[in-house]
């Protein structure tokens, strides 16, 4: 596809090669993102550390195709997405990658299942399946008798799982999360983070997380990468938990996805 | 958790290539979405929708009163019998009507003769109703011992349909060849000695009708009879004249003037036309026939055509002339009332399209209102995969929803209003002692293009809102809690 993707030999991983991202504030130029490159191997859980405004969220945009780089490239599973058309790109955010946000962002007007039956919506799966699918994916995390709630009738935690089961339900082969655990109290944030290490581990989904929270990045992610004014000051693997105990089991599986 | 992954894994699907096909959420998603968005803000979706209601209803309102009025005046010319008549004379004559035809033709004394197989060939034109001649005279008419003299002419037994019959009293002839006259009202006026009031018609003719319906007139006339030498046939026609009369019952008087076509030479009694043929009456034109060796059948002086459709006039004017006869007609006329009822329509339809452009304004501030509220969920969407596409086309969907809602409610709003002023109108009618008369019509074509026509302005309506949420940058949507 392109050389970047050669160059890096990530063809299952995310790879950001000098990227920057500027903003344009009036006069100033706002470096968001400063010249950044790491590469993600398949199937690992990163998390993104860094004060406010260091520019973890907008480097997860990078990788979330919802932002084009001003310079450098992502490549993420072989495709380089600033070269993505507008039309690829939102393919890419439909079938490729999941995302779970801090505010759930659950569209407050529609139900749960409605909710979890949207992107299935965009990607065309018939409509037969689709409500079967979203009932299975919401009893799975533990909200099939709540599937015809609106969000507002949810507590912070109960909306954060059905965001995930949304993120999930196309199967994603990226999972990334803006601060899933950030309006959450420890106790739920915890379940939360339970279910995105149950994905990394047994789908081999590769994950990235972006948080201000070390001990929750210690807890789970097995690499950490500390930004600071849009630049990479820190890149370390967590050997406190060691890389991904259930991914070896999983690896049959998902080569045959 | 495993059972989660298993289904997970169990979907067969195409994965992600390196060639992305291009991919637009179904209509039905699209529509389903739209209108949950629509019953979310119902109020102002609702308002939005009247507005284009009212919109559609104006349109059809004005439409449907210019076609009404159209049909109203075609109605009333068709049973004038003005325009569907073609009047044929014979070149033979020397007075055509029209120079022109006169000088691209046979020259007259070699063109046919204007006589009863000329009459059965016109008639077997296609488009063409009947073809009967023209028989009209002048004779003297005896009312109660005294004499008046007037233009008598043949009516066809067709000719009752005629709207110059609608004020009349009395009745129309009970066959077409009963010994019965209807007299226009200015005779009637003489046999009754009344002065016809300078400046207006003043005599009403339920006056006329009462001392004169049922009563008799003699009618005096020259019978032509053939005389021995027309039977032989040797070359030039010859016949006698007999004087005769004819005892007539008067059964109606009409108000209008049946024969306002013929200018000079209208005809103020009218006869069925059988009769009058029966009665063989001396033509003009048989004077000519006995130098002219014309052969022995009597020629009519004019015949008159009535085609189905004013429309079929200039066609089958054509084949007469090439038949060598002279035409006459009066299409002209209803060409020039077409145009006047195009314009007319377009005026009206200019002036009920306003409604409707102020309606899509309505639509325009509506979805964008919208975006301004929905745009997150617009901003979420996009994060979750909903191509530019298929945000459009959620918009597409909500403004085409709204134009369906309201064109179909326009149309029904606009039809009550119609059907309200035909009963007003009638009413109205009724109360100045007129027939009723519908003004109001909506033509079938007119609902479907109505309702088209709103889905339409509601999509243009469409565009810009449309473009605007997909042109929406997630990033920036999302950014703010």
């Amino acid at each position: 596809m392109t050389g970047a993707e050669i160059i890096s030999g990530q063809k299952d991983g995310i790879s950001a090669r000098n990227v920057c991202r500027h903003y344009r504030m009036g006069e100033a130029v706002i470096r968001a993102v400063d010249d950044i490159s790491v590469e993600v191997p398949r199937g690992e859980f990163v998390a993104l550390l860094g004060t406010s405004g260091s520019g973890k969220s907008s480097l997860l945009n990078l990788i979330a195709g919802m932002d084009r780089p001003t310079s450098g490239s992502v490549v993420a599973l072989g495709h380089d997405l600033a070269k993505l058309s507008r039309d690829e790109s939102a393919k890419y955010r439909l079938r490729t990658v999941g995302m779970v946000f801090q505010s759930f962002n659950l569209i407050p007007s529609m139900t749960l299942i409605e909710n979890v039956t949207l992107p299935m919506r965009f990607a065309q799966i018939e409509r037969g399946q689709r409500d079967n699918l979203a009932r299975q994916a919401l009893s799975r995390v533990g909200l099939g008798n709540r599937s015809n709630h609106r969000p507002t009738e949810l507590s912070g935690g109960e909306q954060q799982r059905a965001s995930l089961a949304r993120a999930l339900i196309n199967q994603p082969q990226i999972l990334l999360a803006d601060e899933p655990t950030g309006n959450l109290d420890s106790k739920t944030g915890t379940e939360i983070m339970n279910f995105i290490r149950e994905f990394n581990e047994t789908l081999g989904m590769t994950v990235v997380m972006v948080t201000h929270e070390r001990g929750l990045a210690e807890r789970y992610a097995s690499r950490m990468i500390f930004l600071a004014d849009g630049k990479l000051v820190a890149d370390q693997q967590n050997d406190g938990i060691g890389p991904n105990a259930g991914f070896e089991n999983t690896s049959s599986l998902r080569s045959s996805l | 958790m495993t059972e989660l992954v298993l289904m997970l894994v169990s979907r067969t699907r195409p994965r992600l290539g390196a060639a992305y096909e291009r991919r637009v959420l179904k209509f039905q998603d699209s529509a389903e979405l739209a209108f949950r968005n629509l019953r979310e803000s119902l109020l102002r979706n609702s308002l939005t929708t009247v507005g284009i209601s009212v919109g559609v209803a104006s349109l059809v309102a004005m439409l449907s009163l210019g076609i009404g009025l159209q049909q109203l005046a075609g109605r009333r010319l068709q049973k004038s019998g003005l325009f569907d008549t073609i009047v044929v004379t014979s070149r033979r004559d020397l007075r055509g009507f029209n120079r022109e035809q006169d000088e691209n033709g046979p020259a007259p004394a070699e063109s046919p003769a204007l006589d009863e197989t000329a009459r059965q060939k016109i008639e077997k034109l296609p488009a063409v109703v009947e073809v009967y001649p023209d028989i009209r005279f002048i004779t003297d008419l005896r009312f109660e011992g005294k004499a008046h003299l007037a233009m008598v002419a043949g009516l066809p037994f067709s000719a009752r349909t005629n709207d110059a019959f609608d004020g009349m009293q009395g009745r129309y002839f009970s066959s077409d060849d009963a010994p019965e006259v209807i007299l226009q009202k200015v005779f009637a006026e003489e046999l009754l000695g009344k002065l016809p009031k300078a400046g207006g018609d003043g005599t009403n003719v339920a006056e006329l009708a009462k001392p004169l319906l049922g009563k008799e007139l003699v009618m005096r006339y020259s019978e032509r009879t053939a005389s021995s030498s027309e039977r032989g046939g040797d070359g030039g026609a010859a016949y006698s004249v007999t004087s005769r009369e004819q005892t007539v019952k008067i059964v109606g008087i009409a108000d209008l003037d049946p024969d306002s076509m013929r200018g000079q030479a209208r005809a103020r009694v009218f006869l069925p036309l059988k009769l009058a043929e029966r009665l063989r009456v001396v033509q003009p034109s048989d004077f000519r026939d006995t130098t002219r060796n014309a052969g022995s059948s009597p020629a009519y002086n004019t015949v008159s055509a009535r085609v189905k459709n004013p429309n079929d006039v200039l066609a089958v004017e054509d084949a007469i002339k090439k038949m060598g006869f002279n035409t006459f007609s009066i299409v002209d006329a209803t060409r020039s009332l077409r145009q006047f009822f195009a314009v007319l329509d377009l005026f009206l339809g200019i002036f009920g399209s306003l409604a409707l452009a102020v309606a899509s304004i309505g639509i325009i501030n509506t979805l964008v209102m919208a975006i301004l509220e929905r745009r997150r969920d617009i901003g979420i969407m996009k994060a979750l995969g909903a191509s530019d596409a298929d945000v459009k086309g959620l918009f597409f969907a909500e403004a085409g929803a709204m134009g369906i809602l309201g064109g179909v409610l326009g149309v029904a709003l606009g039809w009550t209003i119609g059907r309200v002023i035909n009963l007003g109108t009638n009413v109205y009618l009724k109360r100045q002692h007129f027939p009723p008369e519908q003004i109001w019509f909506v033509p079938w074509w007119l609902i479907l293009g109505a309702i088209v026509f709103a889905i339409v302005v509601s999509l243009l309506s469409g565009l810009y809102p449309a473009s605007r949420a997909a042109r929406l940058d997630p990033v920036q949507a999302l950014r703010y809690e």
